[in-house]
């Protein structure tokens, strides 16, 4: 009776997993939404929202009902089974990302060995790429299914604005690449924790870039051009109301945190606290130490994240083409032969 | 062309520097003017908590006074109504008789005083027109109503609680101006 000879502990273990990082970044998420009006309101000298619960912490759960209980909306001449979808689909890309992330290393639960990573993936860098690009698509299906010209203006912008950062991302990441000679980003990480520097360190430019893109990618301002309020009124979620609107905001947020924890994980050593000896305590201590120093990288890059945003203002079209192929690429392609060349000199 | 005033610069046209073109310092000089804001204090009040001190002269609310024995001072003159710019006070007099002594002070009284709050402009004519120190305006300001009739207010409303039978009420109603 050995049909299938699983290892029944494994995926119980992943499930659980799963569950609880697909959870966490939803109710990260939550409070992002949260901890942005509260950055914004400090950063322009108000409170901030302030009314539901001590300090306004219950906000956001205010404002998910508030999406929930709003009226469903699909227009007449919207494309149905599209409409539906696209948010869906954000919303899954999104999740999709937290999957090869090392939340931290590993610990001993009930005698078992358990890696703090959903999958620790050979081609862990391959997949995300693979899935942040998937992500445009939730914007461009429902960008086209509203049969609403603005969203599909917009949607258009989603679809140049990925194709043209991705291509800077990807270069820099080369990089990354060949530095690091691994395309899992657990080994990535390891090397950090092993090494004298962070990965950032030996590639302040990729990192830069990469940053860059990253904003772009999440459709964060300055690069926030397919939400631009003014000439699209809303963007490409524009004809979309109750809780498929909020599919569409939250999916930005989870997005910014899984850049976050990207960046953190590939140029800030992931869970590696610095100065801090991971021998010299329990390793399940030493493990939760690391999950607790990937957090709190995670909140300083989101915290960094909308500083800018409350900062700078949106970029015009043809200055964001501009600076993602004569400015982003160009500089991509020179950090990769630089890089290269240090490589080849054995520096 | 003659510049109107003499407050015009002329504009740089200089082509930017490499420095300046690389964007990045200027990013980082805004940022760190955003980030000096988070340590300055907020202007904000919480208005329901707290509330912002109004000027001494501030002119809010309509009061119709009471003398120290608690009589209404208003003799329905009818001068505040003539003094009103926007035309919000109206009055009906009425004869005091036998045994009101007690409640107005003159023998003759407002039946009827009405201020719609709506048409007043809160200018303050009515409070120098008056000649029996009868009404002044306090230092709150006329809530939020759902009907207009609402904010017409009669002389329950105006009327400032009796010295005599309700004396925190009225010490409160007066507040810090006599």
């Amino acid at each position: 009776m050995t049909i299938l000879a699983l290892d029944w502990g494994f995926i119980v273990e992943k499930l659980i997993m799963i569950a609880i990082v697909v959870f966490a970044s939803l109710g990260i998420a939550l409070y992002t939404t949260f901890g942005e009006r509260k950055v914004a309101a400090i950063l322009q000298d108000r409170p901030g929202p302030s009314r539901a619960g001590p300090f306004g912490l219950l906000q956001p759960l205010a404002d998910g009902l508030k999406l929930i209980m709003k009226e469903e909306i699909i227009p007449n001449a919207a494309n149905k089974w599209l409409f539906i979808l696209g948010p869906g689909l954000a919303m899954t890309a999104s999740l999709m990302t937290c999957a090869v992330i090392p939340w931290g290393s590993a610990i001993d639960v009930f005698g078992r060995h358990v890696e703090l990573q959903i999958a620790d993936v050979n081609i862990g860098i391959l997949y995300v790429f693979a899935v942040v690009s998937m992500g445009v698509y939730g914007i461009m299906i429902g960008g086209w299914a509203s049969n609403n010209k603005f969203s599909l203006m917009s949607a258009l912008r989603a679809a140049s604005q990925a194709i043209s950062y991705e291509l800077a991302m990807g270069l820099a990441l080369i990089a990354l690449l060949m530095s690091t000679g691994s395309l899992s980003l657990k080994t990535i990480v390891e090397q950090q924790v092993q090494g004298n520097w962070w990965n950032v360190v030996y590639q302040p430019l990729g990192f830069l870039i990469f940053f860059i893109t990253a904003m772009a990618e999440c459709n964060r301002t300055p690069f926030d051009l397919p939400e631009a309020e003014n000439e699209l009124n809303f963007g490409y979620h524009q004809e979309y109301s109750s809780m498929k609107l909020g599919f569409y905001l939250f999916a930005e947020y989870i997005n910014m945190i899984m850049s976050s924890a990207i960046m953190a994980s590939m140029y800030f050593g992931g869970y590696d606290l610095p100065f801090f000896n991971e021998a010299s305590v329990a390793p399940n201590i030493a493990a939760m130490i690391g999950v607790g120093t990937l957090l709190i990288k995670i909140v300083l890059f989101i915290f960094l994240f909308m500083w800018i945003r409350w900062t700078i203002p949106r970029f015009r079209y043809d200055q964001l083409m501009g600076l993602g192929w004569k400015t982003l690429i160009p500089l991509a392609l020179f950090n990769m032969l630089l890089t290269g060349a240090l490589i080849l000199a054995k520096l | 062309m003659q510049a109107l005033t003499n407050k015009a610069q002329a504009v740089s046209r200089k082509p930017m520097t490499f420095l300046e073109r690389l964007y990045l310092i200027n990013i980082l000089k805004g940022m760190m003017i955003t980030f000096s804001h988070m340590f300055k204090k907020q202007p904000t009040i919480r208005y329901p908590e707290e509330k912002r001190e109004f000027s001494p002269v501030f002119r809010g609310l309509h009061v119709l006074n009471r003398d120290e024995e608690g009589r209404e001072r208003c003799t329905a003159c009818g001068l505040c109504a003539v003094a009103c710019p926007a035309e919000a006070i109206t009055m009906e007099a009425a004869e005091r008789v036998e045994g009101e002594e007690g409640m107005y002070r003159e023998e003759k009284y407002a039946a009827k005083y009405e201020i719609n709050m709506l048409r007043c402009i809160f200018c303050g004519l009515c409070e120098d027109a008056c000649p029996k120190d009868a009404i002044y305006l306090s230092e709150t300001f006329a809530p939020a109503n759902f009907t207009r009739k609402g904010f017409i207010y009669g002389k329950s409303d105006l009327l400032i609680p009796n010295p005599k039978t309700e004396a925190t009420a009225f010490a409160e109603a007066k507040g810090v101006e006599a």
